[in-house]
């Protein structure tokens, strides 16, 4: 009698726990983004492509499914010690084949450009302004650096060129100050 | 319990946290009298010395200019123009080192005075009869940006719409070393009086507070001289103690108050203007003098005559150190501004601006090289000194860890950068260095991301509407087969021809992806490619300059050109043609080999490079050999391309 | 030549790391000295040791991570960690036991830990206690002050006894810690915590001789010195006057509450103050800035937190001296204080306002 009384306790307790989790399961729960978005959050938006992927998305579906976190040369380190603590896994070093560059933007030598609309298309932030036959210029505001529109241009008149360092945007390097030699 | 205004009028201060007592070293400079300085030979005017945009630039290279001019326009509320502070002649407008801690070339305008120091004809306004807005704009128009060190422009404060409260005059002057202000209170307080009377003009305050350090008793009397007959002007004397110049430090001292985080002054009511600002407003609107000058402690012991000078905008830094006996010393620094906050130049050409309030030339022994860095101890001498109660070894760990949330999460924006912490520092840690560099990287991320966001947006627009040009691609074409499926039905006699491409397109439009194969896909590129420079070419050839023949990369262009050009050009000489052909592969090559990764890319340049000369030859027959005729060929081809332009706009 | 570049401020406080260190160590001085006097030279002894070896053991650990050797030791923080270690143990303590102290507070407390600034506990301390759990027969040979030796030691015995236990005429140790009526004498702390646990009264307790005085014979006088020191240095503002005065305070006002409660059990607040290391606990390793709370309020916390726990581990614990773990136990409170210590930011509302 003790046994099934014990039973019946426990066995009701089951139950109301249980009950109570499911409940809460519904009633509390989390909307998290889900993972790809965190991830894509994460990227830099350039949308280059370096990393093998057509996008910053389709490579934050490919993290998601466990591909390295190391690929992605515009964003650098910083960006994958964040993928590394979203991922919980190791922080590496940039993947050897793409190299970490100083920031650049395009800019087309416009006395060159003969208004193909190649770099145009190749833009994947419609950053490039122009019409067909007619000189093309880079928003450089808009410009992610990706590099992608270089390779399309028949006539080499693309260039990466390094964003001018202003005072406003300046990191406070003062080792990189030029030093005046006075007599 | 009195209120707040009658514990102010009472005389009552207030203290805040923290603080330093750094050797004032003000004797040197403050009982001198303001010297002159000879006219310098070169005046470089950057075009923006204050928080905001600089102007666009009214004057051009070789033009002269008279005393006072406008050199930019004040054509948005953030710009403050600059002036010619003497008459001569504009040498150049290009880039200049400017007065930053950066060192960074900015757009500057070199100006060589001509002696006459000839004024521009002047319009002082009548206080009495002028209206707020005219008051505003001469203020805006004399360029004047708060002089106090931030360069706040001084239009923007006075035109505050917000009921005010109190107006505080800064005189306090924290900075060792400086006595900049002291020196203009001593010698011009009443002019600063009726600049505040200005400033009361415009922004109707219920007491007027002017604080000063009381270590500067000749100036303070003389304020309080000055200020007698206004019964709503109180002149302030705060304990000497470092950074109570601060604009919130001296907030709290003369008010009690608090500016909350990320607000203004004028959130809380209160409207702070350096004294020299007021000084600067008051010559601006009674005399229309625009801001030409301001005086710059010049000090230091490597200087045998420290003092106070009176010194152009735009006179290079040694000028005033040469004028004060500057003995250049090995292994020395120059600082502009104080020790405290100001920051080392690279060289002596850069420029007073409106924000400078120092020069100062230490010797090593003064103001030695900082020592290595040691370890933290935690003996959190940094903590007591900070104005802002933050805690600076916690920012210190959380900057090197490169933590933004953590940095968040101790205030590191509202560090004022004071350098109170890095003084105390026995570990001799530069703190306020990592601090600006951390908050440097955090806008840096700031800016970075609102940027990934943008070309998010745009990167998923331009897929949008790709998807839809396909869609409406798609369809066009499905409606096109449909119709010519109809027009067949319908009984007309069937036609092989139209037959066979009515199937073709259905297919294609069955397949609208672009290629996949990646050499199909190079391929078309190619092909496209040579397309491109065949029209580059043409269009080359429109434009083709007589002189710039030579040049190779106008060669290729000018070797082809279109046939209405060929026309009425005669042919080139062979070795010319050869020599373009050989520079177009020359520069293919170069182009191939730099890009160079996969063999696949290699095949096809070898491809090109075989296809290329024939390619150029076949569409370059023959180009110009005389370069008159030349030149009549290409205006008679810029003419055609331009009205082919225009039928095409049309 | 060219011009130097250099951040603000250019202009900085003349006080380093290495002075302050050096200061804290001269201010031990007059306490080393009545030490010296009232329980023999031994002490002076330990300190030659302590400081060689934590020279020796700071070299090695800066040779072996490949950084600078001398800059760290003209720093003066492994000397004075060795001082505070030195004084701490008893007099007569065998060498090695100093040895073996000093090597693990510097190579494992400290730099393990980091390094200068980076260590959570007090390396003299932490120490302490691990003497203490591994050796506690020579952590207590304490022998009783001068004045109630059988013996007088002189210099060379002194050395003799550190180096073998034997005075040079040829006393063991144990001989030398019994009194003149040949009872084995403990510390006075040690003393009250036998009686009281043998169900003798306070007062019963105090009729023994090594409690002449006020804190028993020679500890008032060691800690006045340790006193005198310890305010000069709050006055030259080498060390803050929160933590020194939370830790007297709250151990002040404990044991009186106590004392009032039940004299007959408990020792006067008096008597807590001035026996056994407090002074030399609330002014010079209370104060380490290192293993210290870093904030203000932080401060007055984390000195009544270990002013508590010596009145605690002192009634209930059992070990004589509850200094040492009380500074241990308040070591490891410190980040959770100084988390929840943040001062107010300017222009922030306060804590529990909501951000």
């Amino acid at each position: 009698m003790s046994l099934l009384t014990a039973l019946l306790i426990l066995g009701g307790l089951a139950l109301v726990f249980g009950g109570l989790l499911g409940f809460a399961a519904v009633r509390f729960k989390v909307q998290s983004d889900p993972l790809v978005e965190q991830i894509d959050d994460i990227l830099p938006q350039t949308q280059c492509g370096q990393c093998g992927y057509p996008g910053c998305r389709p490579y934050a579906e490919a993290i998601a499914n466990g591909d390295d976190i190391n690929k992605c040369p515009p964003g650098g380190d910083s960006t994958i010690r964040k993928l590394a603590d979203l991922m919980g896994v190791e922080a590496k070093p940039l993947n050897a084949a793409q190299t970490v560059a100083i920031k650049r933007v395009a800019y087309i030598r416009e006395d060159e450009c003969i208004g193909c609309t190649k770099c145009i298309q190749a833009c994947p932030v419609d950053a490039i302004v122009g019409a067909s036959k007619l000189m093309h210029t880079v928003i450089v505001d808009e410009c992610t650096g990706c590099d992608l529109c270089v390779e399309p241009c028949p006539v080499d008149c693309i260039d990466m060129l390094p964003v001018t360092p202003t005072p406003e945007r300046w990191k406070w390097d003062l080792k990189a100050i030029p030093i005046t030699q006075v007599e | 319990m009195p209120s707040l205004f009658q514990q102010i009028q009472a005389g009552k201060l207030w203290d805040f946290h923290g603080g330093v007592h750094p050797p004032t070293r003000k004797a040197q400079t403050a009982q001198k009298p303001i010297g002159v300085l000879p006219l310098p030979d070169r005046l470089y005017i950057p075009l923006r010395q204050h928080i905001g945009v600089a102007g666009h630039v009214l004057v051009s290279k070789g033009q002269r200019v008279l005393k006072g001019q406008p050199l930019t326009s004040a054509d948005n509320s953030m710009a403050v123009p600059v002036h010619a502070p003497t008459s001569g002649t504009v040498m150049a407008i290009a880039e200049h080192t400017s007065a930053h801690p950066s060192a960074l070339p900015e757009i500057t305008i070199t100006l060589v005075p001509d002696g006459l120091d000839e004024w521009r004809s002047r319009y002082p306004l009548n206080l009495a009869t002028s209206d707020k807005l005219s008051l505003l704009e001469r203020i805006q128009e004399s360029g004047i940006a708060g002089m106090g060190g931030a360069g706040f422009p001084a239009h923007l404060k006075a035109g505050l719409t917000q009921p005010v409260d109190y107006l505080i005059i800064n005189a306090v002057e924290c900075e060792p070393y400086i006595t900049a202000d002291d020196a203009l209170i001593q010698e011009g307080a009443i002019t600063i009086v009726k600049g505040i009377d200005i400033l009361c003009k415009l922004l109707n305050p219920k007491a007027v507070l002017i604080g000063i350090e009381d270590d500067k008793p000749i100036a303070s009397a003389a304020l309080k001289a000055a200020c007698s007959q206004r019964e709503h002007y109180y002149v302030r004397d705060v304990p000497t103690k470092y950074p109570s110049g601060g604009e919130k430090q001296l907030i709290q001292l003369l008010t009690n108050k608090e500016v909350p985080a990320g607000r203004r002054p004028i959130d809380i009511g209160i409207v702070m203007l350096n004294v020299g600002t007021a000084f600067a407003v008051a010559q601006a609107v009674l005399d229309d003098q625009p801001l030409l000058s301001r005086i710059v402690t010049v000090t230091g012991e490597t200087l045998s005559q420290p003092q106070n000078v009176l010194a152009l905008i735009g006179t290079p830094v040694s000028d005033l150190l040469t004028f004060c006996g500057y003995q250049q010393q090995t292994a020395g620094k120059v600082i502009m501004g104080g020790p405290m906050m100001g920051f080392t130049l690279p060289d002596l050409t850069v420029p007073i601006i409106k924000t400078t309030n120092c020069i100062l030339a230490p010797s090593q022994y003064e103001l030695p090289q900082p020592g290595n860095e040691l370890d933290c101890i935690r003996c959190s001498a940094c903590a007591d000194a900070c104005p802002a109660s933050l805690l600076p070894q916690q920012l210190l760990w959380y900057s090197k860890a490169k933590d933004p949330a953590k940095l968040d999460e101790y205030n590191l924006f509202d560090c004022i950068e004071c350098g109170a912490c890095a003084y105390v520092c026995p570990s001799e840690i530069p703190l306020v260095q990592y601090y600006r560099v951390a908050k440097a990287e955090i806008r840096e991320q700031q800016r970075e991301a609102v940027k990934a966001e943008q070309a998010k947006a745009r990167f998923e627009a331009r897929n949008a509407r790709l998807e839809r040009e396909k869609q409406q691609r798609m369809a066009r074409n499905q409606q096109l087969a449909q119709a010519r499926e109809q027009a067949q039905k319908t009984g007309s006699n069937s036609n092989a021809v139209a037959d066979a491409l009515a199937r073709i397109k259905a297919k294609k439009a069955e397949q609208p992806a672009p290629a996949t194969n990646r050499e199909q896909v190079l391929a078309e590129r190619e092909a496209k490619k040579q397309q491109a420079r065949e029209y580059q070419a043409a269009k080359a050839a429109a434009n083709q300059q007589p002189d710039s023949v030579s040049e190779t990369a106008k060669q290729e262009q000018a070797v082809s050109s279109e046939p209405t050009v060929n026309e009425s050009a005669t042919v080139e000489p062979a070795n010319a043609k050869s020599a373009a052909v050989a520079a177009a592969i020359a520069r293919a090559k170069a182009k191939k080999a730099a890009q160079a990764q996969a063999e696949q890319q290699e095949t096809i340049v070898e491809a090109e490079q075989t296809k290329q000369p024939e390619a150029i030859e076949q569409s370059s027959p023959q180009a110009a050999t005389d370069p008159r005729k030349a030149a009549i060929a290409a205006a008679i081809a810029r003419a055609k391309a331009k009205k082919q332009a225009d039928s095409e706009k049309s | 030549m060219s011009f130097k570049i250099a951040s603000s401020p250019h202009n900085r406080i003349s006080r380093s790391t290495a002075e302050i260190m050096l200061l804290v160590v001269v201010a031990c001085i007059p306490g080393i000295i009545v030490q010296a006097l009232l329980f023999g030279y031994g002490v002076l002894i330990q300190l030659v040791l302590a400081i060689s070896t934590a020279w020796l053991a700071e070299a090695l650990v800066m040779q072996l991570r490949a950084k600078p050797v001398l800059p760290r030791l003209k720093d003066h923080s492994a000397m004075l960690t060795a001082v505070l270690l030195a004084i701490a143990i008893p007099p007569y303590a065998p060498w090695w036991l100093i040895v073996i102290g000093t090597f693990f507070a510097i190579v494992i407390v400290k730099q393990l830990y980091g390094g200068l600034g980076n260590n959570l506990f007090n390396p003299a301390m932490a120490a302490y206690v691990m003497l203490l759990i591994a050796f506690p027969l020579q952590m207590t040979q304490w022998l009783p002050s001068v004045s109630l030796q059988p013996e007088s030691l002189s210099v060379l015995d002194a050395v003799c006894a550190v180096f073998t236990q034997y005075s040079c005429s040829g006393f063991s140790i144990t001989q030398l810690q019994s009194g003149i009526d040949g009872v084995s004498m403990a510390t006075p702390l040690d003393t009250l915590r036998t009686d009281l646990a043998a169900g003798l009264t306070l007062t019963e307790s105090m009729q023994q001789p090594v409690f002449y005085g006020i804190a028993g014979a020679g500890w008032l006088w060691v800690n006045l010195a340790y006193l005198a020191g310890g305010l000069m240095l709050v006055k030259l503002r080498v060390i803050g006057w929160r933590i020194p005065a939370a830790v007297l305070g709250s151990l002040f006002l404990i044991s009186l509450l106590s004392w009032l409660a039940a004299a007959d059990s408990n020792p006067s607040p008096l008597f807590q103050l001035f026996s056994g290391a407090t002074m030399l606990a609330a002014f010079f390793i209370a104060t380490d800035p290192v293993s210290a709370s870093t904030t203000n309020n932080g401060r007055l916390l984390y000195g009544a937190l270990i002013g508590l726990m010596i009145f605690i581990i002192r009634k209930y614990g059992g070990y004589p001296d509850g200094v040492a773990f009380a500074i241990l136990l308040a070591n490891m409170a410190v980040p959770l204080i100084d988390y929840y210590t943040r001062p107010r930011t300017y222009g922030h509302k306060a804590k529990g306002a909501g951000k």
